[in-house]
């Protein structure tokens, strides 16, 4: 027996620790082209329409034929926010700014927004989808200033 | 995709509704903190647990938040309903919304004459941290969380950016909801947070994802709601003096992935179940008495104005700055204090806004200060599961 935040009585439940494996054999080439700075994403050879993020099956029109194709990166901001009170595993992260871009290609994509000053940080700016392995070994995209 | 309106389906009431003390509930488990909405719901309806032939139980975080993994099962358990049918629903923070949907189609279709739709959730039996890892991680967790850390006040807060960009709605407009809210929770017995705010504590209080600020955020809280719904033959037999009429019922989802939705200012999910449940109600939102809408955080407040038309797009800070959804304005909204104060347990949620306008629509408010004129007598609840993810809007009359 321990006692809650409250100060009541409660049981602590057994422990477990989950991280599930999460399978990406259908979307390989985004994650492999990120290695190479590149940003790839699917189109469907039937019905032409571009996904973000890359699907393996095109939910209009249900066909299985996706071509792989890479992003421009040029990106518009059409939302952000900047994220002080972070989740439990990104502890060790400083505040980060969350943003939503809209695509050359007419795609959006949710991705960090890095290198801009926060008072320059608008609806409306232009900003680049820059891909990269980290120092400790992630793969990662993001959005940064344009060139 | 707006199918047509089902005519044939028989009708609906809902007889008996309870709700728990919303707050910090270490004092109970899930299931006793059920049968604390369940036993004045049913002594509200006049029947006995035996009467019950179907229940819908809306909960979000079982195994994760809460220790039980299949929690449908242990609630029905706890309140002497074995042998009734059974089933868990899930729809994010409309979890409750889905059960009652559930338990309305079960009567609806004739299938069963009772049927409970009760909402539960557990979510101060872990640390903040790990809830708000929880709860981030229901959007799409692949795309949107696992790089990228986006959580619960971070979805909204892109859609307050998107909001102030274009309509020049400003983080005061965001404050005045807190304040209103809180107001009408102070006034509300069953309320989490029961304390008032000005609009420069609001503004002053720490930045969660900004524009959103402490004050703008629902907090993390425990409770539970429950509903009997009835047919037609159900509320003769059993002598049912005030039912309250199911008018409308629309459900629509969202995108997973916020990066498919087409714009931020507003959630498409809500439009689309708005219209289906004004379709079916035949009304307008013009003659909506009061509405409990779906304010998890203030900017989500301000959107459901526009989406579930209220007000045109655009103008849903000139009606909270007007004034207008106060008790005695043209719209009066969450005068139970809301998500944002009277706390938002998601599974319980959807429940307990019908709770509310169940007791709104008898003339039944507690405390009395905050009891709507009644002019139509028709109430309108509208339950969001995450951000846009899933929706739920179901009128009532009386
Ligand atoms: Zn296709």
């Amino acid at each position: 027996m321990s006692l809650s935040p409250t100060m009541l009585p409660t049981l602590k439940a057994r422990e477990v620790k989950v991280a599930p494996e999460i399978p990406i054999s259908k979307t390989l080439p985004f994650w492999e082209g990120l290695k190479q700075g590149k940003v790839m994403t699917t189109k469907c050879r039937k019905c032409g329409k571009i996904y973000f993020p890359p699907v393996a099956d095109c939910g209009e029109c249900l066909s299985s034929d996706m071509e792989w194709l890479e992003l421009s990166g040029e990106a518009e901001i059409e939302a952000f926010t900047h994220i002080v009170v972070r989740p439990l595993t990104f502890m060790n992260e400083r505040p980060y700014t969350v943003a939503i871009g809209r695509l050359k290609e007419g795609i959006r994509v949710v991705a960090w927004l890095t290198d801009f000053k926060k008072s320059e940080v608008k609806v409306g700016v232009k900003a680049k989808l820059k891909a990269f392995v980290t120092p400790d070994g992630n793969i990662m995209y993001v959005f940064t200033r344009p060139d | 995709m707006i199918f047509e309106v089902v005519k044939c389906v028989k009708k609906v009431a809902i007889i008996g509704a309870g709700c728990s003390k919303f707050g910090e509930r270490n004092d109970v488990t899930v299931a006793e903190l059920a049968f604390e909405a369940f036993k004045p719901a049913v002594e509200d309806a006049g029947i006995t647990p035996k009467d019950i032939e179907f229940v819908a139980v809306g909960t979000a975080g079982a195994g994760a938040w809460y220790e039980e993994n299949l929690p449908a099962v242990i609630v029905s358990e706890y309140c002497g309903l074995s042998g009734a049918g059974l089933m868990r629903c899930e729809a994010a923070c409309a979890s409750g919304s889905a059960a009652f949907a559930s338990a309305y189609w079960a009567v609806a279709s004739g299938q069963v004459d009772v049927a409970l739709a009760i909402g539960v959730e557990k979510m101060r039996q872990i640390d903040t941290l790990t809830m708000v890892e929880f709860i981030g991680r229901a959007g799409c967790y692949l795309w949107e969380f696992h790089n990228f850390g986006l959580t619960f006040p971070g979805y909204y807060a892109m859609h307050a950016t998107a909001h102030m960009a274009k309509y020049g709605t400003t983080e005061e407009d965001l404050a005045l909801v807190a304040v209103k809210n809180h107001k009408y929770a102070s006034m509300n017995p069953i309320a989490h947070l029961r304390n008032r705010v000005t609009v420069e504590e609001a503004l002053s209080s720490p930045v969660i994802a900004w524009p959103l600020k402490l004050y703008d955020c629902c907090p993390i809280t425990d409770g539970a709601a429950a509903v009997i719904l009835a047919s037609e033959e159900a509320v003769k037999k059993f002598k049912v003096e005030d039912p309250i009429w199911v008018a409308g019922l629309g459900s629509a989802c969202g995108t997973a992935n916020l990066s498919k939705r087409k714009d931020y200012v507003g959630l498409e999910s809500t439009v689309i179940a708005a219209q289906q449940a004004y379709k079916m109600a035949s009304i307008t939102p013009n003659i909506v008495d009061v509405a409990c809408v779906h304010d998890c955080f203030t900017i989500a407040e301000i959107m459901a104005y526009e989406d579930l038309g209220f007000c045109k797009k655009g103008e849903g800070p000139k009606l909270i700055r007007e004034g207008q959804t106060e008790v005695g304005g043209k719209i009066p909204v969450n005068v139970d204090g809301g998500l944002k104060a009277k706390g938002h347990p998601i599974g319980a949620t959807g429940i307990a806004m019908l709770y509310e306008l169940t007791k709104q629509l008898r003339g039944e408010a507690v405390e009395r200060s905050r009891q709507v004129p009644l002019k139509n007598y028709i109430a309108l609840a509208h339950n969001v599961g995450g951000t846009g993810h899933y929706c739920y809007v179901t009128i009532l009359k009386r």
